[in-house]
């Protein structure tokens, strides 16, 4: 990995640590367990596509899907280097991370830009 | 000692110790470390989580029942469960680490490291209450 980037990745690590810790658990409580378990009523479709096709909602929603990818993409590089000793692999490691954070906030994106 | 092992002369063979793949088990705070790590794992399944929410709010209506069809089915509840306890995990330890990787001075004076996490904490609390109102308030 060229050493110019190093400081940028960490910033988009740390910035999406912050988006994830602040905004994660309420994000994942409603919608992966409390809708799903009947705890709370279900807004339903009409009322959730409302709030997400105002642009300031998708702008939203792509920080909250983009950055936290980004944290991902930095944190499990480094855990498979120390924890499973593939110090060997670090290129494609850091290709294989990185890509997938940029290949999922490609496809959000573009899913937010052409949402109607 | 590995069959391989030898020493040479004027070229003694370095003494490295192999660590186990195994290591991070052997002291609670190395475990807690990587459990740590590993919450990452959990944040990207919801962030794969949130794609699949957007791309089913684009589809439509019926798109959107099966999605949350998916999500109310047993395994993928359980799996939520777990990523949802490390989710809370990271947010737990990263508002803990706010202190030490932020130090914020005001007149010259460091800013004590409870007031930071505790900064960190009423801004998860508000946030959580924003988002949770805007989603139920219909």
């Amino acid at each position: 990995m060229a050493r110019p980037l190093t400081p940028f990745l960490w910033t988009l690590f740390s910035a999406g640590g912050t988006v994830a810790a602040l905004l994660y658990p309420v994000h994942f409580f409603l919608t992966g367990l409390a809708i799903p378990m009947g705890w709370v009523s279900d807004p339903g479709y009409g009322a959730l596509h409302g709030l997400a096709v105002h642009p300031l909602t998708r702008l939203y929603l792509f920080v909250l899907v983009s950055l936290p990818l980004f944290h991902w993409a930095h944190r499990f590089r480094y855990t498979l280097y120390d924890g499973l000793q593939l110090k060997h692999l670090t290129a494609l490691i850091a290709v294989l991370c990185y890509g997938t954070a940029f290949i999922g906030s490609v496809t959000a994106g573009y899913t937010l830009l052409t949402l109607r | 000692m590995s069959a391989g092992a030898h020493y040479t002369p004027y070229h003694p063979k370095w003494y490295r110790k192999r660590v186990s793949v195994w290591w991070w088990l052997e002291s609670g705070s190395y475990t807690g470390f990587v459990l740590r790590e590993l919450s990452a794992v959990a944040v990207a399944f919801f962030a794969v989580v949130l794609i699949a929410q957007i791309r089913a709010l684009a589809g439509g209506p019926e798109a959107y029942a099966r999605f949350t069809a998916t999500l109310g089915s047993p395994g993928v509840l359980v799996l939520g469960v777990l990523a949802f306890l490390f989710v809370l995990f990271h947010a737990i330890t990263w508002f803990n680490l706010a202190p030490t990787a932020m130090v914020v001075r005001v007149r010259g004076k460091r800013v004590p490291d409870v007031a930071i996490s505790g900064s960190n904490y009423a801004a998860w609390v508000v946030l959580s209450a924003v988002v949770a109102f805007l989603m139920l308030r219909s």
